[in-house]
C-alpha cells in the first residue's frame, strides 16, 4: 500500500551540520508529509541518527532550514519547547526516567508540560499502555521491565504526548532479538492509526512492510529516495546495491 | 585477597607494643609534668546540679555540644540549599553563572577554612546582623513568654546572632563541598535522561526539576552523608569567632580549671560519639536503600 503524502510537516532544505571537521550532514533535503512513513537506512555513520535528531531540535544544523510542524527550526528558536512538543522521540535506549513508575513515565509529561489533569492524565496513560499491549504494568519500575516492554512504554509515552509526528532513533538495535518484533508489531499498528512516523531503522522487513518511502543515507547524504519495493529490489546506487547485499545476504 | 579476620600473635605484639607507648605517655605526663588528674570533676561539668532552684541542668560541656548539634543542623541544611545552587550554577548553560560558580568554589578551596571564617564573619554575617536588628529581636524573645520553645530550638536568645553567625558562616564554608557533590550528581545522570525530558517538551527548569536532580539526589545521599560528618567536625573552627560550641566551651573550661587533658579529651570523645554514631546510621541507611530499587 502506498500512501500518498499530504503537505509536508517536516521540511528540510540543503541541512549542513559539522562535528568539528567532520562533515556529518551533506546538503540535506528533505520533505515529510502527514502521515507519510519514513524509513531511514543507511551504514553507521552515515547521518541518520544526527538527521532525526535535528527534527526534534536534540541537535542543530549549521547551514540551510528546517521547519517542522511550521516552526523554523534553529539554535535560538523560542518555539523550540513547542516544537518539541509536536514531535516525539523513541530512543534506541529506552530512556525511560527511572525514579519513575511506568504510569508516571507516561503521565509527568502531559501533567507538567501540557498542564492536563492528574486523571485525565492518567486515564490516556492507560489507554495507550493497552495499546503497547503492556496494560497491567503501570506501576512498576523500568527496571522490572523487559528491554522490549520498556520500548514499548517509550512508544507510549510518546503517545501521550498527543505528537503529530514521531521519530525513532534504531529503536529494536539495542533490544535482543526475541523482543525485535514485539516492538515492531506495535510500530505497524502504530502505522496504521495514521500517525507521521520518521524511523531509522536495519529492520527491512518492517521497512518493506509498512514504509511509504525509503531514504538511503551514507557519508551524510542522502543517495537515495524511493519506495520500498523499488529500493529493495533494484536500488539505483552502487553504495544502496553494496548495503543491502551486506544486510540481506542472511 | 582474602581478609583475616583472626588476630595472630604477631598482631598482639603490635597491640601490646602501641599499649605501651600509651602508658609511657601516660605516666610521663604525671611524672615529669606533675600532672594530677582529676577526671572526677568532669561529669559536673557536663551536667550539675543547681541546689537553690533544685534542678539539674546542662554545664559548659554539655551546653557546647548541644549548640555545637544545633549549629550543625542548621547549617547542614542551609549548606543543602546553597550547595545545591551552586551546584545547579556550576552545570548551568550560562558561561557568567558557571564562572561565578567556579571562582567561590576554587576561592574557598584554596583559601585556609580559619582565614576564611573571619572574612565570612566580618564582610557578611556581622554586618547583616546589625543590618537585620537580630539582637535586638532576640533580646525580646527571650523575654517574653515562650522563651523556652526558642531556647530548645535555638539555645540561650541572648546568645541567638552568635547561633546566627556560627551557622551562616559554617554553611558558606560547606556549601562549596555540597555545591561539588550536587555538580556530580547532576553530571552522573545520562545525556539520555536530559534528552528523554527535551523531547517530551520539558523546559530545563522542568527537566532538572523533575528527572535530572531527583536521580542526582539517590547518587549523592553517601557523599552528602559523609559531608555532614565533616560540617559537625568543621564546626569547631566557629569557635573562633566565639561561637559558644563544644569547642570554646572546653576552652573556656581549660583555662578557667586547668584540666587541661580531661577537657580535651572529653570533647574528643563527645566530637568521636556524635561522628562515630552518624557513620554508622548513615551506613546502615545506605545498605538499606541500596537494596530498594
Amino acid at each position: 500500500m502506498t500512501h500518498s503524502p499530504g503537505k509536508p510537516v517536516i521540511r528540510a532544505r540543503s541541512l549542513n551540520k559539522y562535528y568539528g571537521d567532520f562533515h556529518a550532514l551533506k546538503d540535506v533535503s528533505l520533505d515529510v508529509g502527514e502521515g507519510e512513513r519514513l524509513v531511514i537506512c543507511g551504514p553507521s555513520g552515515s547521518g541518520k541518527s544526527t538527521l532525526i535528531r535535528c527534527f526534534n531540535a536534540l541537535e542543530f544544523h549549521q547551514s540551510g532550514t528546517l521547519s517542522v510542524g511550521g516552526i523554523e527550526v534553529h539554535e535560538d528558536s523560542r518555539e523550540i519547547i513547542r516544537l518539541r512538543q509536536e514531535v516525539g522521540m523513541v530512543f534506541q535506549q529506552f530512556n525511560l526516567f527511572p525514579h519513575l513508575t511506568v504510569l508516571e513515565n507516561l503521565t509527568i509529561g502531559p501533567t507538567k508540560v501540557l498542564k492536563v489533569p492528574q486523571a485525565e492524565a492518567e486515564a490516556a496513560a492507560r489507554l495507550y499502555l493497552g495499546r503497547v499491549h503492556i496494560p497491567d504494568q503501570a506501576d512498576k519500575y523500568p527496571h522490572q521491565l523487559s528491554g522490549g516492554q520498556q520500548q514499548r512504554v517509550a512508544i507510549a509515552r510518546s503517545l501521550c504526548m498527543k505528537s503529530r509526528v514521531i521519530l525513532f532513533d534504531e529503536p529494536t538495535s539495542a533490544l535482543d532479538p526475541e523482543m525485535i518484533n514485539e516492538v515492531l508489531d506495535v510500530m505497524v499498528e502504530l502505522a496504521d492509526t495514521g500517525m507521521t512516523m520518521v524511523v531509522v531503522t536495519h529492520e527491512m522487513g518492517f521497512a518493506r512492510k509498512v514504509a511509504d518511502r525509503v531514504v538511503f543515507m551514507a557519508e551524510g547524504e542522502i543517495l537515495e529516495i524511493d519506495t520500498p519495493e523499488s529500493f529493495f529490489r533494484n536500488p539505483k546506487t552502487a553504495r544502496g546495491r553494496d548495503f543491502l547485499d551486506k544486510i540481506l545476504q542472511h | 585477597m582474602t581478609r583475616i579476620k583472626r588476630l595472630h600473635w604477631g598482631d598482639w605484639l603490635i597491640l601490646a607494643g602501641i599499649a605501651g607507648v600509651c602508658v609511657f605517655l601516660v605516666l610521663r605526663v604525671q611524672g615529669t609534668l606533675e600532672y594530677k588528674w582529676r577526671w572526677g570533676d568532669i561529669p559536673r561539668y557536663i551536667l550539675a546540679y543547681d541546689a537553690s532552684t533544685h534542678a539539674w541542668f546542662a554545664n559548659m560541656l554539655l551546653q557546647g555540644l548541644l549548640m555545637t548539634l544545633r549549629i550543625s543542623i542548621f547549617a547542614s541544611v542551609l549548606a543543602l540549599i546553597l550547595g545545591i545552587v551552586l551546584g545547579l550554577g556550576r552545570t548551568a548553560r550560562s558561561l557568567a553563572v558557571r564562572l561565578l560558580a567556579r571562582t567561590y568554589l576554587e576561592l574557598l578551596r584554596n583559601v585556609p577554612p580559619v582565614v576564611i571564617i573571619f572574612i565570612f564573619y566580618f564582610f557578611l554575617s556581622a554586618p547583616l546582623i546589625d543590618a537585620l536588628r537580630i539582637d535586638f529581636w532576640a533580646r525580646a524573645i527571650a523575654r517574653s513568654d515562650h522563651a523556652a520553645v526558642w531556647t530548645f530550638f535555638f539555645g540561650d536568645m541572648r546568645r541567638f546572632s552568635q547561633l546566627v553567625s556560627g551557622t551562616i558562616v559554617l554553611a558558606l564554608f560547606e556549601s562549596a563541598f555540597v555545591g561539588e557533590i550536587v555538580r556530580a550528581g547532576i553530571e552522573s545522570v545520562g545525556r539520555g535522561q536530559r534528552e528523554a525530558a527535551n523531547s517530551i517538551g520539558m523546559t530545563h527548569f522542568q527537566s532538572m526539576r523533575f528527572i535530572i536532580l531527583p536521580q542526582a539526589m539517590r547518587k549523592i545521599m553517601p557523599p552528602m552523608a559523609n559531608q555532614f560528618i565533616m560540617l559537625i567536625k568543621d564546626s569547631s573552627i566557629v569557635s573562633l569567632i566565639s561561637v559558644q560550641e563544644l569547642t570554646f566551651k572546653t576552652l573556656e573550661l581549660v583555662s578557667s580549671t586547668r584540666m587541661i587533658f580531661e577537657g580535651w579529651l572529653t570533647a574528643a570523645a563527645f566530637y568521636f560519639v556524635i561522628s562515630f554514631s552518624f557513620s554508622r546510621y548513615f551506613a546502615r541507611k545506605e545498605r538499606k536503600f541500596r537494596l530498594s530499587p
